[in-house]
């Protein structure tokens, strides 16, 4: 079959790979119908991520038809059936599992000593993402061996296009549990850093879920444009001072809530550092990594959250954290606890509370896959989503 | 528009600033292997005996930046970091003037060289930094993709049904005060 390899930095594949095979009882395998590029993928484009081995498929946002069905998946799925694969692989079953943690399942990464290094415990198999997370083939290609297939699924009702349902898989429930994450309160206001995909959706979650107020910050102007439409205030980073705006729309409090969507390649911006503080970022040999993170503790309201959906890999420098004490700010963060929210997500889209393909802006064949990374990453051409199909 | 973010990243640098920024990054480095190879030369030439080792020391800091300039995607932090770097030398040297060291004219030749350098990162960084750019328009029109069937302002709190779980909740008495 065809497949999206990782072979280094910014050196993925569209290649001939062996078909996936039902390897555990409880396994199923699709044929993909739709898959999309998503910013955590971008990090492993970039090189941020440790622990990928080249030759490891690409991809967690997938879905298609169910082709075969391991013994013990039978009964819960079935030849033929539409479903949307969750990018968090999950056994259901662990005490994670049944509070609903499912993106820490204890059951299903398979590197669990690997993981325990890196974050002290395990945490949930992953598709398509590095071996600290079990190393999982991914969904950028033709067929997905899916582990523990008789959970980790979502299922597709009739009349649904792909596209409609896609993002399921991660961005909607991403954005939907950052904005969850703030506990929204009619008279709150929510700042959120970045506006792709997750931002957005995050956006449009904030806006459901009742926001007074929902500023969102990014320096793409037509990403700006979009967040508009989804009911932000916007404030473009590289044209005007993100803490000039925000104190003028918070009448100098801060936002309640704080969602980084923006995660570990933050840009520094423009105008909130002095030259000395960007001289002194840069000293510290650090990137301008956590930038954002910092922003966020420093211009959060007291008493406030964090959310943050914007992954992080490993060690970050010059966390301000007396501001998070002194504040009293709570932190809220993890990869998408996925099924937790899919079944109501699913309903408001069948409803038409929201249609989530608004951020689709590039459809593609597979086979385009590879250059369709660059022009994502990049923001050529206005790209915002990009979906691809085998 | 749309040609010129054809080749260049968007919001990143232009070519000419990109050939100045590796430039520097090559400069960086010749720098600071004389100075951590050859850091007597250097002391002695400015006066400044007993300073070998923070020569060395900025040598590696040269090297680790002229590296980081032609290694990294995003040069920019690697300018500022030059910046920084050219304060500190001004500091060290403008230290050499204290006293009656014989040097002092040698010490004026290298603080003025050193802030011919200094302005050159400076204006690199602020290049790299898009200072003074025109603002950009956006390359297609998405004003319209809300994602919602009727106006934000008729969507808000449409979903305040959710059942959000208690786990998820602020204890009350942890709210912030609005
Ligand atoms: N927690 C999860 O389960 C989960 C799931 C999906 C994605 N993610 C993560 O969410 C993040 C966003 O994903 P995406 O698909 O939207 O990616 P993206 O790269 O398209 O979006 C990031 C946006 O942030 C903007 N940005 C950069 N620096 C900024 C700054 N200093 N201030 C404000 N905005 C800034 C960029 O211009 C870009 O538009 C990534 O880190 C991704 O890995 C997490
Ligand atoms: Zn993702
Ligand atoms: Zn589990």
């Amino acid at each position: 079959m065809k497949a999206l390899v990782w072979h280094g930095k910014e050196d993925i594949r569209c290649e001939e790979v062996p078909d996936p095979r039902i390897e555990e009882p409880r396994d199923a395998i699709i044929k993909v119908t739709s898959c999309a590029i998503c910013g955590s993928d971008l990090h492993l484009y970039n090189g941020f991520v440790p622990f990928m081995k080249s030759g490891d498929i690409m991809g967690h946002e997938c879905m298609g038809e169910v082709v075969e069905v391991g013994p013990e998946a039978k009964g819960k799925l079935k030849v033929g059936e539409r479903v949307v694969i969750p990018f968090t692989i999950i056994c259901g079953e662990c005490e994670q599992c049944r509070r609903g943690n499912f993106s820490v399942c204890e059951t299903t990464n398979r590197n669990k000593d690997l993981a325990a290094k890196a974050f002290g415990r395990t945490t949930a198999g992953l598709f398509g993402y590095t071996h600290l997370t079990g190393g999982y083939p991914g969904g950028q290609a033709e067929y997905l061996r899916v582990p523990y297939a008789d959970r980790t699924h979502i299922k597709v009702p009739d009349g649904l296009s792909d596209e409609q349902v896609l993002f399921l898989s991660d961005i909607l429930p991403t954005g939907w549990q950052a904005a969850v994450q703030c506990d929204i309160q009619p008279t709150d206001t929510v700042a959120i850093w970045g506006c792709g995909p997750v931002g957005q959706m995050a956006i449009r979650s904030a806006v459901l879920l009742g926001a007074r107020q929902v500023i969102a910050i990014d320096r793409i102007p037509e990403r700006l444009d979009m967040a508009k439409a989804g009911g932000a205030v916007t404030i473009n980073f590289e044209e005007e001072s993100v803490v000039e705006r925000i104190e003028e729309l918070t009448k100098g409090k801060g936002p309640e809530k704080c969602i980084d969507a923006v995660g570990l390649e933050a840009h520094a911006t423009a105008t909130l550092d002095s030259m000395y503080d960007r001289v002194k970022q840069a000293m510290m040999l650090e990137s301008d990594r956590a930038h954002v993170l910092r922003e966020m503790m420093y211009l959060c309201r007291p008493a406030g959250t964090l959310s943050i959906p914007g992954v992080y890999g490993g060690l970050i420098d010059k966390i301000p954290f007396g501001a998070v004490m002194n504040k009293g700010l709570t932190i809220r963060t993890g990869q998408t606890h996925v099924n937790r929210w899919t079944d109501d997500l699913l309903r408001r889209i069948e409803q038409g509370q929201i249609d989530p393909t608004f951020v689709i802006t590039h459809r593609v064949r597979l086979e385009d896959g590879p250059a369709m990374y660059e022009t994502f990453r990049d923001k050529k051409d206005a790209c915002v989503k990009v979906v691809m199909t085998p | 528009m749309r040609s010129e973010t054809a080749r260049t990243r968007r919001g990143h640098a232009g070519t000419q600033t990109a050939t100045l920024a590796r430039g520097l990054g090559v400069f960086s480095i010749a720098l600071g292997l004389a100075e951590l190879l050859a850091p007597r030369t250097l002391t002695r030439s400015l006066g400044m005996e007993g300073q070998e080792r923070l020569v060395q020391a900025y040598g590696v800091r040269e090297i680790a930046t002229g590296v980081g300039l032609l290694a990294a995607r995003d040069p920019t932090p690697w300018v500022w970091g030059r910046v920084g770097g050219d304060v500190l030398d001004l500091a060290t040297l403008a230290t050499g003037l204290e006293g009656d060291n014989p040097r002092t004219p040698h010490i004026g030749i290298a603080l003025a060289a050193v802030a011919g350098v200094t302005a050159l990162d400076l204006y690199c960084a602020k290049a790299l930094s898009g200072d003074g750019s025109q603002p950009r328009l956006p390359l297609r029109d998405y004003s319209s993709r809300s994602g919602f069937p009727r106006h934000p302002d008729a969507m808000r709190g449409v979903a305040r049904d959710a059942d959000i779980p208690r786990d998820f909740r602020t204890p009350e008495a942890l709210r912030p005060w609005t």
